[in-house]
């Protein structure tokens, strides 16, 4: 299966959108050769500024150059973009609406070798929790550029939530999202999975694999954690009546929590919630860790065991 | 307009001193708010307002206007003081400051209000801005100029060194940061709390050119501007020593003075001063 990482994916759409559009300006926090806005900075030097190892001021930076007309995409990881610049993307972007979009990339576990000081786990629940922002978590590169090109024409900030590793791609180089609505992958009726960004492809293998069993479940990709699709949520509540959500996030505030509000306030099911269970990351190998935090096919499979013995009551 | 003699001093003169009696009548009314810092910025703002800058009230969002970001968000009676006066909304609105469903938010709110070109309040993020707006600037070579007014407590923020080291490495010198040099923060002064001085010679380090000039003399303002315009290849900054609640004596050099309002007396005798200084000065 053909792989590629999801900031590969920005870096490239983003040339792409850059000769488009002249109003686009990136910014960067000297990371561009790892959030890959170097392409842009290549293409178009006029219109990429690097801020140096100063978040705060890039978001600042930001607010001015929207403020004055411009679209923004700033990039930097996750852990710095979403975390040390937090009030920054609240006041300076957020609470005046402006038309930035904050690109983080090494979010989650998958960062690797460099540590928990670096893996972003409490972002989502930080953007999702402020005013006027949009939070789109993209499943593979296709759908990382079709979210892209959205967030170009969606007014207003957004914080895209991207990865540092290779994951296949479940679409096609065409493929088209819509911000806001959640892409239904896979139907069946004994329990829904709702996931997004790399958990998108381990619960479309473990919906393979419960399927060798006889038990049949919904798989969608939920790449827009905010605004959150309601009506997607309520109609699989419904349907199914056993919702397990699976992020590479912690259980506290992402998409897990924005599910499980939604069901609770309009159709109350079983809502398990598959992420990282409240604790930092460590140095090991991509895949050492979603096997040590719990985020591999096993333990979704394990996860829907679960549930559905919770559903029979 | 641009020229610096009698008919222009006299003129900033007057509007300052229009500025400062608004300040204390809004405040007087909302009854909360930021006195101190407002006053002492008075003179400062009717230079930029009433002699420098490019701005036409009739049209808030042409392209090529020059622009205010008042990085000392709290400071927003002495922004919306001069918004008032220079047309961009009636006086009438200043009595509603800080009040339920009012345009002026006791921070400054570009959504909420004209003339207000950036939302500020949180210490250091305005400079930042204004940073991305000469940046923008340049990119469209308009022309236009950008200012921002910081206060000397808000240079503890480490962003606005952040927004100083990127100013100079992007040679934005249609930017001019105007420090309100006024000694008093909060918690006391400044030097007490957290000294920030050399604050002429950090900027100057950071490859800004740097003037120091009396911020309450309009003639010294207006020079600096001046001066301002014609550097080439880096941004400026002009130290303002200015005293905070400058115009009412009793508010003068005061820090309780930084998040007070003055009540019903203390209005009417910062009014009293204020209106013996401009009759003292030929202004009815």
């Amino acid at each position: 299966m053909e792989k590629q990482a999801t900031r590969d994916a920005y870096g490239e759409a983003l040339v792409e959108l850059g000769h488009l559009h002249n109003d686009i300006v990136v910014l960067d926090a000297d990371l561009s050769s790892s959030t890959k806005t170097s392409g842009f900075a290549k293409t178009f030097p006029d219109r990429f500024f690097n801020a140096g190892i100063a978040e705060q001021n890039m978001i600042g930076m930001a607010a001015g150059l929207a403020a004055a007309g411009k679209t923004v995409f700033a990039s930097s990881f996750a852990i710095f973009a979403a975390g040390r610049a937090f009030e920054q993307v609240r006041n300076s972007l957020a609470y005046a609406n402006l038309n930035v979009k904050v690109c983080a990339t090494h979010a989650g576990l998958t960062v690797g070798e460099d540590g928990g000081s670096h893996q972003a786990v409490e972002d989502i629940a930080l953007m999702r929790a402020v005013p006027n922002m949009c939070v789109v978590v993209p499943a593979d590169g296709p759908s990382t550029k079709a979210a892209l090109f959205k967030l170009y024409e969606r007014q207003g900030p957004a914080y895209l939530r991207l990865g540092r590793p290779a994951v296949p791609k479940i679409y096609n180089d065409k493929t088209d999202i819509v911000i806001g609505k959640g892409i239904e992958l896979r139907t069946g009726k004994d329990a829904a999975i709702i996931a997004c960004g790399i958990m998108v492809q381990k619960s479309l293998q473990a919906a393979r694999l419960l399927a060798e069993e006889g038990i049949e479940v919904t798989v969608v990709d939920m790449h827009t954690v905010k605004p959150i699709d309601k009506e997607l949520i309520i109609r699989l509540a419904k349907d199914t009546g056993a919702i397990l959500t699976a992020e590479e996030h912690s259980i506290i505030g992402g998409l897990g929590s924005a599910v499980a509000e939604t069901a609770a306030a309009d159709f109350p099911v079983l809502v398990e919630r598959l992420g990282i269970n409240d604790i930092f990351g460590q140095s090991a190998t991509p895949d050492q860790l979603l096997e040590h935090y719990g985020l591999t096919v096993q333990d979704i499979t394990e996860k829907i065991h679960l549930l559905l013995i919770k559903k029979k009551g | 307009m641009r020229e610096i003699n009698e008919e222009s001093l006299k003129l900033v003169v007057k509007k300052a001193v229009i500025i400062r009696e608004s300040i204390i009548k809004m405040l007087g009314e909302s009854g909360s708010g930021h006195t101190g810092g407002s006053l002492s910025a008075a003179d400062i703002m009717a230079c930029l307002y009433f002699w420098e800058m490019n701005i036409d009230a009739k049209e808030p969002q042409t392209p090529g206007r020059d622009r205010f970001v008042l990085s000392k968000g709290h400071a927003a009676p002495v922004l919306y003081a001069a918004l008032a006066e220079k047309g961009f909304f009636p006086a009438e609105y200043l009595m509603r400051l800080r009040k339920w469903g009012s345009p002026l938010q006791g921070h400054p709110d570009m959504r909420k209000l004209a003339g207000v070109e950036a939302s500020t309040g949180s210490l250091g993020q305005g400079i930042s801005w204004a940073v991305g707006m000469a940046l923008a600037g340049k990119i469209d070579q308009a022309g236009f100029r950008v200012y921002t007014l910081l206060g000397d407590g808000e240079l503890e923020e480490g962003m606005v060194w952040e927004a100083a080291m990127a100013a100079a490495h992007y040679h934005l010198d249609n930017l001019t940061a105007i420090v309100d040099n006024n000694g008093l923060q909060i918690d006391g002064r400044v030097q007490k709390v957290m000294g920030v001085e050399p604050i002429a010679e950090k900027f100057a380090a950071f490859n800004w050119e740097v003037f120091e000039i009396d911020g309450h003399d309009p003639e010294q303002i207006m020079i600096a501007l001046e001066k301002a315009r014609s550097i080439k290849d880096r941004p400026t900054a002009i130290i303002a020593h200015t005293i905070k609640g400058k115009g009412c004596s009793f508010m003068e050099d005061k820090a309780e003075w930084h998040g007070t309002a003055p009540k019903k007396d203390e209005a009417d005798r910062a009014l009293a001063e204020i209106k013996a200084y401009a009759e003292s000065r030929g202004i009815c």
